[in-house]
């Protein structure tokens, strides 16, 4: 392990901090891990393929909905809201 | 905005990389495009907390101030081999003299009972997340499905702090050992095993085991296993499970390149010199079929020597590529699915998680084209990649992936961006 810069952002309306370079899925992860959105009969669900080809991820970042956490690098003062 | 160049790489992985310094070597103007925001593809993600192998590194410096590196960009339509791509800024076209395939691959994932319950991940899915910075310090995980990438995964998850607490791997012990046996041909492999192997010291290695169902109200709460011993529940906090690799094929159908159906998941059809059935486009790694990293390096340097224009330094390559390819039909062999995994969901399990279909639903559809019209199967987000795959899997609607743009949800700027220009060219 090495040092790294953190980054701030807030997942449904908390601060989260987490290592610079990481995805907006692992600062979701570390609030919601259990719910990123709902699927089309209201369960619960949450990153299956970690690569961006299952949309199970999918997330609002600053306003902009339906976007793939796990494709996003995290920003500092980033707003993101789950079931998005 | 378009974009001209000579040649255009879809995808930075292994393939890609190589593909991209090759062809710049000699001279050419090279575009590498993905849609991923680093370089390196899934095999050579990007890790926040850990420094990247030495042969990542150095593949991925090659290509610096070489080639127009463009993370962020998924292609989503094509029309000839005009590409059309997304980005956070807004849409750009691109047309290239050569384009390479350098797609890659996705995991199989195949659904069983509570499959859909966050915690259960694919097997590539959780490493790749860890990379990301997925917190797993003190998780407890249990690895499962097939072929090598467990061992890749486990590694990664424990180094990031994960407790793992088996790997089980769906194979037999007598084909694990006979693929153990052979993996002397290929020393990079075996040293590679090796290294994984003492990564995973007592963690417990079991073969002919696999998970029959993941339980929990509204998350993962644990697994029931099956082995020759019966079956057990065993709690975790994450199930990452993964049953191999299926090639990206959805660009090159759409850009009309033929695929061969020979195997239960198509691949891009190339030839010797990695051409596809498209004059212009080729095609290199995972997409022309699984095989790994080292035939990917391989025939990506391949793909952009042709695309370079030295067929000479291209045909020097194929020994190499087919001592590298022989790798795959060895993995295909001694991981090839248990029947009984194509039999593990029941009645009432999801089997297209995007539409919440259950594969009762899909009973009288006779092929992929009427599950969509009668159940929306394969109509979500993600277009039929995890349950075309697995339904092909399971032995139905083989070959019912959808061929039509866009290949990845987009927004309706980007595509009015590509069609204004292009709708003279149609009816003239």
């Amino acid at each position: 392990m090495t040092a790294h810069a953190s980054v701030r952002l807030q997942v449904d309306g908390q601060p989260v901090e987490v290592p610079e370079g990481a995805s907006v899925a692992a600062a979701v992860a570390r609030v919601a891990p259990t719910r990123f959105r709902d699927s089309v009969h209201g369960a619960p669900r949450a990153p299956l393929c970690g690569m961006g080809v299952c949309f199970e991820c999918r997330v609002r970042i600053d306003g902009r909905v339906q976007l793939r956490a796990c494709m996003v690098p995290v920003r500092e003062g980033m707003q993101v809201d789950t079931h998005g | 905005m378009v974009e001209r160049c000579d040649v255009a790489v879809i995808g930075a992985g292994p393939a890609g990389l190589a593909a991209a310094r090759t062809a710049a070597g000699h001279g050419a103007r090279v575009l590498l495009l993905d849609a991923q925001p680093r370089c390196g593809g899934q095999v050579w993600r990007h890790d926040v907390a850990h420094r990247a192998p030495h042969a990542a590194r150095s593949a991925i410096r090659a290509v610096g101030g070489k080639v127009d590196w463009r993370p962020h960009h998924q292609v989503v339509a094509a029309d000839g081999r005009r590409l059309l791509a997304e980005t956070p800024e807004g849409a750009v076209a691109i047309e290239a003299a050569h384009v390479v395939l350098a797609t890659g691959a996705r995991e199989l994932l195949l659904p069983f009972p509570g499959w859909t319950l966050p915690g259960v991940t694919g097997a590539g899915g959780l490493q790749a997340l860890a990379k990301q910075g997925w917190p797993l310090a003190g998780k407890r995980v249990l690895v499962a499905g097939s072929g090598p990438l467990l061992l890749a995964a486990a590694a990664t998850l424990r180094r990031h702090g994960a407790e793992v607490l088996g790997i089980h791997e769906q194979a037999s012990a007598a084909r694990v050992a006979a693929f153990a046996a052979q993996l002397w041909r290929w020393p990079a492999r075996a040293l590679q095993a090796a290294r994984l192997r003492a990564a995973l010291t007592g963690v417990p290695y079991r073969c002919g085991s696999f998970v029959r169902r993941a339980f929990g109200t509204t998350q993962l709460e644990g697994v029931e296993l099956h082995d020759a011993h019966g079956t057990r529940q065993i709690a975790c906090d994450h199930l990452a499970v993964g049953y191999g690799l299926v090639p990206n094929i959805e660009l090159a159908a759409l850009l009309g390149c033929a695929l061969d159906h020979d195997t239960v998941h198509p691949r891009v059809q190339a030839d010797e010199l990695l051409r596809t059935s498209v004059p212009g486009v080729l095609a290199a790694g995972e997409a022309v079929g699984v095989a790994g990293l080292a035939a990917a390096r391989i025939e990506g340097a391949l793909a952009g020597h042709v695309a370079g224009g030295n067929e000479a330094a291209a045909r020097a390559l194929r020994p190499a590529r087919v001592r590298a390819r022989r790798f795959a039909a060895l993995l295909a062999r001694q991981f090839a699915l248990d029947p009984r995994l194509r039999a593990l969901a029941d009645a009432g399990t999801i089997v297209c998680r995007c539409e919440d279909v259950p594969l009762a639903a899909l009973d009288g559809c006779v092929d992929a084209r009427s599950a969509r019209l009668v159940a929306r199967c394969g109509m979500g987000a993600c277009q039929g990649r995890i349950c075309g795959a697995a339904l092909a899997e399971l032995g139905r609607f083989p070959r019912g992936g959808l061929r039509r743009p866009p290949l990845f949800p987009a927004r309706l700027a980007t595509l009015a961006a590509f069609l204004q220009p292009t709708i003279p060219e149609i009816e003239p």
